[in-house]
């Protein structure tokens, strides 16, 4: 980001100015072409990373990895047999693993961390992010929902369940022999298309659009 | 030569740390987005150790109690974290043991380490290398959530290895303790306020 000198940023409205969320460096709001990238000049944190179409794009591939999610969820997930008996698990049977006695907490978190939450953060953003484009009026309470999304970040796990089951898979290599069924295939896609999904969401974009499109500008969103 | 760079707080401004922009002192909420502004969160190191303390209390069971109770053919047995990593290990699976170990003990210890480092030296009278520690919190923040990969292996272990007459394996008391403590500094994590690594 350009540096500006402290008396120029004074006499800049407050709608020019960002400051960085990590170490409070302020900035005259930069214009930043899609596929550049404003980075903090004192701590490095990457401030800006609009894409172009990116409302389109994450609307889009939120509903594909929604769609995954559902098709991973209730198919077989991995196919074991040994000693001439046979089971299958779908990833709804290893979030409910834990399902009796004191291990129910567990269970929920399970399912939370690997289905629950990814689901509904990407049905928050779909919900915030699907009016915005063509610049349309956002959808009540719109900013919450962002922001429960942007809470709920760190806790949607699908990743880390992905090397969980690489873990697993070894660990059982031993027993009985494993065959991956059509829910591990999906979940493997659903986990590429999250990422590739999360690359196209700029929070400044989103914010900005929020609150430009805003029909009662000026007061506090719900 | 250091740049003076400007702050928000310098301004007497007061930044959102969610969306960035800016306000006069006093606002309380962010006009944009709806968080609650603060200029530094203050009792952002007593939620640090608070948290910090509660994963590390059930830290230590998740260590001593079993992850994983498997029973096969009459016989049964238990396996801890530790013993898991060594099982693997015996195996041969060495990537995958190295994997669990670094999940389970390297990245849990580590982040311990870590947060305590980064929240006494704010007291401190010197502070220096500021990008080191910032860069710290970074990696704390971003690498925390990995442990979480043993809790998915236990999980998917008793879910698929359902086939009663030829071995059953269930979680043990560990997997509940270590889910805690990794949601626990996840959240000590979550609650530090990077900004103060910064202030003069
Ligand atoms: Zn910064
Ligand atoms: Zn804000």
């Amino acid at each position: 980001m350009m540096q500006t000198e402290p008396e120029d940023l004074a006499a800049l409205p407050l709608t020019q100015l960002r400051a960085c969320p990590h170490c409070d460096a302020l900035y005259r709001l930069p214009t930043v072409r899609p596929r550049e990238r404003a980075v903090c000049q004192r701590c490095g944190l990457v401030l800006m990373a609009p894409r172009a179409r990116a409302f389109t794009r994450i609307v889009a591939l939120s509903a594909c990895a929604l769609i995954l999610l559902a098709v991973a969820l209730f198919t077989p997930f991995l196919d074991l047999s040994a000693a001439g008996l046979h089971s299958d698990a779908s990833i709804w049977d290893a979030a409910m693993a834990f399902s009796d006695g004191i291990m129910v907490p567990l269970s929920i978190a399970v399912a939370a961390f690997i289905i629950v939450i990814p689901a509904l953060r990407l049905a928050l953003i779909v919900y915030t992010v699907f009016p915005l484009i063509g610049g349309g009026a956002p959808a009540p309470h719109a900013a919450r929902a962002f922001r429960i999304a942007d809470d709920l970040r760190p806790w949607s796990m699908a990743e880390i369940f992905v090397i969980g089951v690489a873990v697993a898979l070894v660990k059982i290599a031993g027993m009985a022999s494993v065959t991956p069924g059509i829910a591990f295939w999906t979940f493997g896609v659903l986990v590429i298309v999250l990422i590739w999904q999360e690359s196209f969401v700029d929070r400044e974009q989103i914010w900005s659009a929020l609150d430009a499109a805003r029909p009662d500008r000026g007061q506090a969103p719900a | 030569m250091t740049v003076r760079i400007p702050t928000a707080r310098g301004a007497g401004l007061v930044a959102c740390t969610r969306c960035g922009r800016v306000h006069e002192p006093q606002t309380p909420r962010c006009t944009r987005c709806g968080s609650a502004l603060q200029s530094r969160d203050t009792r952002s190191l007593q939620r640090v150790w608070a948290w910090w303390a509660a994963g590390l209390i059930a830290y230590i069971p998740a260590n001593i109690y079993p992850m994983l109770l498997t029973s096969a053919l009459g016989s049964s047995t238990q396996s801890t974290i530790l013993g898991g990593v060594v099982e693997l290990w015996a195996h041969g699976d060495l990537p995958i043991a190295i994997i669990v170990f670094v999940a389970s003990v390297v990245i849990p210890v580590g982040k311990f380490l870590a947060i305590a480092f980064l929240a006494l030296k704010l007291r401190g009278p010197h502070k220096p290398d500021r990008h080191g520690r910032h860069r710290l919190y970074e990696v704390v923040e971003f690498i925390g959530r990995w442990s979480m990969i043993d809790v998915f292996v236990v999980a998917i272990l008793a879910s698929l290895v359902q086939f009663s007459l030829v071995a059953t394996v269930n979680p043990g008391l560990a997997a509940i303790c270590f889910a805690l403590s990794v949601a626990f500094t996840m959240q000590a994590a979550l609650s530090f306020d990077p900004r103060i690594i910064w202030d003069d």
